[in-house]
């Protein structure tokens, strides 16, 4: 590869304000035994931007955060490369002894479940507390106690001290995921990866959560990796989006642009199900037909085609992506937009 | 926009004492206190020499000079009753703290290791739980001598596998839980992630099964008196009182009622006070009770 693309790629860094970028993840691949969960995944995040990861359970999405953080169970196996501002290393392949120096100090995560996600036995503001005293980012417990309850206040729990205090179980749900927030942004990561934070909490505290998480990145210009289902959510809080299905990346772009024009079928899909407002001939809400199959029991070609009204025999070819880098563009035979719906527009 | 949730902090969080005791606590206390009171009190004081033989007064009866009366021997029972305590506690902590500090460890282990060394650590552990712990006491009574220490050390070595096994099925549990991924995913190592996730979640099966195999241990320790592996005269027993009434039965069924009594309240005590610690010390526990 030449110097001129990374110059030109360097000199639009600038000018969107982003420097180099955070996270690099490139041609990442995961599989058990036989079976890919994971394939080929191209993904770039720069400084304080944010960026959607979205797709049905089952799609690979929270796979794909695991092996950024390297906590793929153990008989799970991946390849490719994650690169990381800040770590000499590539996180893939790297031993777990270089893993958790990395981990909590330059790359932190925000688990779904704020029900089981704190430690049960112990009062939170020791937990957050630790998370610095593991990087030595406090030089003593005590000043980590009183980061710790500083950074309470900051996610915004009412009288932090006695919140410090507190066991998880006397916390409510939207409490804990504050808590876990405050935990994931403790050493300023310059990477937080989200796994559906808010998917457990109900609507209102879900607001809450999603705006304490943007502004903490925000202060920190950190970069953010938000995987979630839920479209809307993806909207309010990330600038781009990475469409995730069967293991593949079938459509990335800006979140607008994504949103508004779809290309993959895909993603048109997905939207046209979300929704409430379109009912069909027979007053039925929009949906995808069939369900997401069982892991490696995806089609060959374009993973999507058995569910995909505008498959042709095309489709058992792999669709190249069609885009100007991994950042936007799509993978399908018959986008969506470029033609009447329906008819057979032939692509590579 | 702030977020002024109202936080519903239990006033009475960390301050523990404020919280109301529960019976089997406050019982169990007692009653354990109650022997580790006899235990001491003979180091200083028992009404006989509780290893007195005097024919002139065999097999009396409980009166004002012989409390709970006097056995076939003519010693008085109730200072061997007192005396006995020192005996259970310890044999209660040498055999549970033997199985604890050797068990809990490889229960960890055996969880959190690959998977083949886990597998590896837990059929270790069955080829040892299949050995009978008698076996192993007499076995170790014969090489090493007969006393009370080396009994309790193989009753100890033979409950390993019981404290393991509980240990292991708790921690497997804990490691499935989204803290101990998000622990790693805090760069927390995995000997930290033991010491300060695990083994805090897995406790309260530690003191359960503490509580039930310091009454095996008791039991044991009986046993072994019986078989003349245990401790050997004339330190007081209860396990060898039990034995000794034995023939006595029919005439004198007090002798054995006695020390049956202070063992099965010294294993209730302790079994109690288990049951209690673990509703107490464990937080998740409060809001069922």
């Amino acid at each position: 590869m030449s110097a001129a693309p990374r110059e030109s790629a360097t000199a639009t860094a600038d000018a969107t304000g982003a420097g180099r970028d955070v996270l690099t993840v490139a041609d990442l691949t995961v599989s058990v035994r036989d079976t890919t969960l994971v394939d080929g995944v191209h993904l770039s995040i720069g400084r304080g931007e944010r960026v959607g990861l979205i797709g049905e359970s089952g799609s690979g999405k929270s796979l794909t955060a695991l092996a950024v953080m390297g906590l793929l169970p153990e008989d799970v196996r991946m390849t490719g490369s994650v690169r990381l501002a800040g770590v000499d290393h590539d996180l893939v392949g790297a031993d777990e002894r270089q893993m958790s120096r990395v981990r909590g100090r330059d790359v932190a995560m925000v688990f779904q479940e704020p029900m089981t996600a704190l430690n049960p036995t112990m009062r939170v503001g020791d937990q957050v507390a630790e998370a610095m005293l593991i990087h030595g980012t406090r030089p003593d417990r005590r000043s980590a106690r009183a980061a710790a309850v500083e950074l309470l206040d900051q996610v915004g729990l009412p009288d932090p001290g006695d919140a410090a205090r507190a066991y998880p179980h006397q916390l409510s749900g939207g409490q804990r995921q504050r808590v876990v927030v405050a935990l994931a942004l403790a050493n300023d990561p310059a990477l937080l990866v989200c796994d559906e934070p808010t998917t457990a909490l109900d609507v209102t505290v879900q607001a809450l959560v999603l705006d304490l998480i943007v502004r903490g990145v925000a202060a920190r210009d950190a970069a953010l990796l938000f995987i979630t289902h839920d479209l809307a959510v993806v909207a309010t809080v990330c600038q781009r989006v990475l469409v995730m299905y069967g293991g593949r990346v079938v459509e990335a772009g800006p979140v607008a642009e994504v949103f508004t024009r779809p290309r993959h079928r895909y993603t048109q899909g997905l939207l046209g199900a979300s929704d409430l407002d379109v009912v069909d001939e027979r007053g039925r809400l929009v949906t995808i037909a069939g369900s997401v199959p069982g892991a490696g029991r995806f089609p060959a070609g374009c993973v999507f085609r058995n569910r995909c009204p505008h498959a042709t025999t095309t489709c058992e070819q792999t669709p190249a992506w069609t885009g100007p880098d991994a950042a936007s563009g799509f993978a399908c035979h018959h986008p969506a937009g470029t033609a009447a719906d329906g008819e057979v527009v032939s692509r590579g | 926009m702030s977020a002024a949730q109202p936080l519903e902090v239990d006033p009475t969080a960390g301050r523990r004492s404020g919280r109301r005791l529960n019976p089997s606590l406050v019982v169990g206390g007692l009653l354990v206190l109650l022997v580790v009171a006899m235990a001491l009190v003979s180091f200083v004081w028992t009404p006989y020499d509780p290893t007195l033989v005097d024919p002139t007064s065999r097999l009396l009866t409980p009166s004002a000079q012989h409390w709970l009366g006097t056995d076939k021997f003519g010693r008085d029972v109730l200072s061997q009753i007192i005396m006995g305590a020192r005996t259970t506690l310890f044999v209660g902590f040498v055999a549970v703290g033997v199985a604890a500090v050797i068990g809990v460890p490889l229960g960890i282990l055996a969880a959190m290791a690959t998977r083949w060394c886990g597998e590896l650590v837990m059929r270790a552990n069955d080829l040892l739980l299949a050995f009978p712990a008698l076996l192993l006491a007499i076995m170790f009574g014969a090489v090493f001598g007969a006393s009370t220490l080396t009994a309790m050390i193989a009753i100890g070595i033979a409950t390993v596998p019981s404290f393991a096994r509980v240990v292991r099925s708790g921690s497997l549990q804990v490691m499935r839980t989204e803290y101990v991924l998000a622990a790693r995913a805090a760069g927390r190592r995995p000997m930290s992630t033991a010491v300060r996730h695990v083994l805090p979640n897995v406790g309260s099966l530690v003191i359960v099964q503490a509580s039930v195999s310091f009454a095996i241990a008791v039991l044991a320790e009986a046993a072994l008196s019986f078989l003349g592996f245990g401790t050997p005269p004339p330190t007081p027993s209860w396990g060898r009182m039990l034995q000794e009434s034995q023939e006595l039965l029919f005439s004198a069924p007090r002798l054995a009622v006695y020390p049956g009594v202070a063992i099965a309240l010294a294993v209730l005590g302790f079994n109690l006070l288990g049951d209690g610690l673990r509703d107490r010390y464990d937080p998740r526990l409060e809001d069922r009770r």
